[in-house]
Order: C-alpha cells, then sequence, then structure tokens
C-alpha cells in the first residue's frame, strides 16, 4: 500500500523510452552504423566498377544505385536490431515492463529509420564524389525523398525482421520476404532521386512522392497492427 | 461420398478441361490477327483465373487465422494449401503468357504492370512458403505467415499501381461481348474443367496439411530441428 505505484506511460512515453534506450546502445557501440556505411560504401564502389568507367551511365542511373546501396545495408541493419534483443531474453523483459507490444514496433521501426537517414546523409557526398551527380531541385525535396524512403523501408522490414530474427536461416530469410515487397517503393525512391538529380521539367515529383507517402501510411498502418501478433508467446 | 468426390472430381475436372482445351483447338475459329497462337488462351487464361482464386484464398484463411480468437488448424491449412496450389497455377501461367508473348510481342518478357505485378506475387508467395519451411512451432508458424500472407497480398494491388506509372503493353482484357461466341464457350469449358481440378487439388493438399498439423501437435518430439518439444506450446488447437 505505502510503495508508490509507478505512473503508467502511455503509447507515446513507452516508444520514446524504448527509443532512447536503443539509441543509446547504438551510440555506445556503434556497431550497426559503422557496419552499415562500410558495407554501403562498398557497394556504391562495386556499382561503379560493375558497369564500368562510364560516368554519364553511373550520373544517370545514380538515384537507383543510391537506395538499392541502403536497401541492402537495411537487412543488416534491421537483422541486428532483433538480434540485440533475443540474448539474454531481452524482449521478453521488456514485454513484462510491461511494455504495449505497439510501442515495441514504433520503437524499432524509428530506430531503424533513423539509423538509414544517418546513412543516407553519409552516403550522399560519397555519391556525389564517386558518380558525378548534382542536387539540382534543392535539398528539401533531397531530405523529403530521403526521409519518406527510410520510413518505407523500416516500416515492412522491422516487421519481417521481427520475424525472421526468431527463424531458422533468418540470414536468408529476412531479404527474400523484404525485397518483393519494397518494390514499389524502390521504384518510386529511384524515379524521385533521379529527378531530384538531374531536375524535374515535368513537375513529376510530386507523384512519387505522394505514391511514397501511400506506401509509408499503409505499412505503418498495418505493421501497427500485426505487430503485437508477431512477438506474442 | 467421401472417396466419391475424392475420386469423382478430379476425373471429372480432367474430363471437362480436355472437352474444353479439344473444343479450344479442333472447334473454335482461330483469331483473326493472331491466328492459331491464340489457341493458348484456352490454357493460359484459365490458370491464371485459378491461381488468383487460390491467392485469395489463401488471403481470407490468413485474415480469418489472426481475426478469430479460436483458431484452428484447419485455417492454417487452408491457407498452406491455397498458397502452394495456387503458386503452380500462376507459374504455369506465367510460362504459358511468356510462350504466347514471343510470337505475338517478339519478346517472352516485357515489364508492364501485370506481369510484374505476377512476377511479385510469385516471388512473394515462394518467400511465404519458405518461412513455413523454417519455423518449426507450428503455433508460430501459423501467426507469422499468416502476417507475410497479408503483408504480401497488400503488395500486389500497390506494385500493379506504381508500375503502370512505368508503362504498359498488356492486352487489354475482352469482353464476352465482342469475342466469338465459340471461343467464349470454350474458354467457360476449359475454367471450369481447371476449376473443378483445382479444388480437387486443394482438397488434397489441405488433407494432408491438416495431418502434417495435427502429427506435430501429437509428437512435438518428432519435430525435425533443434529443440524439439521445448520450442512448442503445451496447449495444442483444437484441429
Amino acid at each position: 500500500m505505502s510503495t508508490p505505484r509507478p505512473r503508467p506511460i502511455g503509447l507515446i512515453g513507452a516508444t520514446l523510452a524504448l527509443l532512447r534506450k536503443d539509441l543509446l546502445i547504438e551510440w555506445r557501440t556503434r556497431a550497426r552504423l559503422n557496419a552499415i556505411v562500410f558495407f554501403a560504401l562498398a557497394t556504391l564502389l562495386m556499382f561503379s566498377f560493375a558497369l564500368g568507367p562510364d560516368t554519364r551511365l553511373l550520373e544517370k542511373n545514380a538515384g537507383g544505385y543510391f537506395w538499392l546501396a541502403i536497401l541492402f545495408a537495411s537487412v543488416l541493419a534491421m537483422g541486428e536490431s532483433f538480434r540485440v534483443e533475443s540474448e539474454n531474453a531481452c524482449l521478453d523483459g521488456i514485454r513484462l515492463a510491461p511494455a504495449d507490444a505497439r510501442a515495441i514496433y514504433l520503437s524499432k521501426a524509428l530506430g531503424n529509420a533513423l539509423l538509414l537517414i544517418a546513412l543516407g546523409i553519409v552516403l550522399l557526398p560519397v555519391m556525389v564524389a564517386l558518380y558525378g551527380v548534382k542536387v539540382v531541385t534543392g535539398f528539401v525535396d533531397l531530405g523529403t525523398v530521403l526521409l519518406l524512403g527510410s520510413l518505407a523501408l523500416s516500416a515492412p522490414g522491422t516487421v519481417y525482421a521481427a520475424i525472421s530474427s526468431n527463424a531458422r536461416a533468418r540470414d536468408v530469410l529476412l531479404p527474400l520476404l523484404l525485397f518483393p515487397l519494397v518494390i514499389p517503393a524502390l521504384l518510386s525512391l529511384a524515379k524521385a532521386t533521379s529527378l531530384v538529380l538531374q531536375g524535374d521539367p515535368m513537375n513529376q515529383l510530386g507523384s512519387w512522392l505522394g505514391l511514397l507517402l501511400g506506401f509509408n501510411l499503409i505499412y505503418w498502418g498495418v505493421g501497427f497492427v500485426l505487430f503485437p501478433r508477431i512477438i506474442e508467446d | 461420398m467421401n472417396k466419391l468426390i475424392k475420386w469423382g472430381l478430379p476425373v471429372v475436372g480432367l474430363g471437362v478441361l480436355a472437352a474444353g482445351w479439344w473444343l479450344g483447338l479442333a472447334w473454335a475459329p482461330p483469331d483473326r490477327e493472331m491466328g492459331d497462337v491464340q489457341r493458348i488462351m484456352y490454357v493460359h487464361v484459365p490458370l491464371q483465373w485459378m491461381a488468383m482464386l487460390a491467392m485469395f484464398l489463401n488471403f481470407v484463411a490468413a485474415v480469418a487465422y489472426l481475426v478469430r480468437s479460436n483458431a484452428s488448424w484447419k485455417l492454417d491449412s487452408t491457407a498452406e494449401s491455397a498458397a502452394e496450389v495456387g503458386l503452380v497455377l500462376g507459374a504455369l501461367g506465367m510460362v504459358t503468357g511468356a510462350i504466347w508473348g514471343r510470337p505475338t510481342w517478339g519478346v517472352y518478357w516485357s515489364w508492364d504492370p501485370r506481369l510484374t505485378s505476377e512476377a511479385i506475387m510469385l516471388v512473394t508467395y515462394t518467400g511465404y512458403l519458405v518461412l513455413r519451411r523454417f519455423v518449426e512451432d507450428p503455433d508460430k508458424r501459423a501467426t507469422w505467415s499468416a502476417v507475410v500472407a497479408i503483408l504480401g497480398a497488400i503488395n500486389l494491388p500497390i506494385v500493379w499501381f506504381s508500375v503502370r506509372w512505368w508503362r504498359s503493353l498488356h492486352q487489354v482484357q475482352s469482353s464476352p461481348k465482342t469475342v466469338d461466341p465459340q471461343m467464349v464457350l470454350c474458354l467457360r469449358v476449359s475454367a471450369i474443367g481447371l476449376l473443378l481440378l483445382t479444388i480437387a487439388m486443394l482438397m488434397h493438399r489441405y488433407r494432408i496439411a491438416l495431418a502434417e498439423r495435427r502429427a506435430e501437435v501429437a509428437l512435438p518430439e518428432a519435430l525435425p530441428g533443434t529443440g524439439g518439444a521445448a520450442s512448442v506450446h503445451d496447449t495444442p488447437k483444437v484441429a
């Protein structure tokens, strides 16, 4: 009776607390960011070798290569985000705290998106140097694309990472499940980024950003609703 | 009665399908522009229809499994059988479509919305079936694969829509009004035959899946992989 009951924190409070925990772990180890930055850099470099020294070709397709590098790196990052929790049964501990399963989803997905945004910011100057691209329509457009793209990859990716982290052969499973799902996002991201880098005379950028926004709304909504069923026991 | 359906349905289905294909090959007139090449329609179109039907059944079973609180293994087995049968039919439909596309379009493949969506659909459901093989715990397998089925099904209209913004080459669907009535009849007979055959395949695969689930729950130690009994829940569902 005398012990004060802890004030219940709502969905947003729990999400922020979990997100802070994940970011703190990331800041102290920097394990994931280091790994994915160098992986993505290597991927960007490999694209230029695969295509040969034709810089015009590289410049023309830079948007697609940029997002492919981020997509490949995101598979590593998202797979790792649940591996942390499976050690020492951390996920069970969080759920007994008790934390809302939906808060776990939101914090993990937001954390993954933040990581991808950071990766994109690091990759951009490299792409400018390697591929000789110019940001034609401005950094606001580019930032919007990066924000929507990172969110679009992490919303379904977090759901599938939670599933595959508990399955056998998880390293094969996550890309196999995720890649077909993010094709609409990848398509519109490559298009939108190309428009930002090469100019947008036909004013098409808005419709591709709209498609990305819709993709985000659908998968954040579905992930939010379905995620509790995945980690229930 | 059960035995009658088990053996009668595939026999009748094969018979009707053979009749439809014979009509299509020998009786229906050739297409004015495409000639005899068009006759593959009596194989291709029913295959695609039935693949869609099976995938839709998979989606309904997956939603029902997640929504219902006392979901049984029957829904999970329905979802599994529908995905497998649908994948086979869809793959065959894609191959027959490519065979038709070569003489008609000049290429086996084009990046038009319908072809692209179908390719992505096949990859999606391959992933779905792979996931099912990689999860030993039948409870988790059912829940996770239902989530994957729902996400994959939601994705297909988005894919279709996004690729449509690229370009389109696929033939617009013909309506029965613009097509020779003989062709319509052949197509319908073939479709009914394949429908019966699809139902027979679904029922057969469903029986196997349900028997597998029951065996897994009854004898968890027999599960392959690590842990065995440790990874399985103690409360078996009533199947």
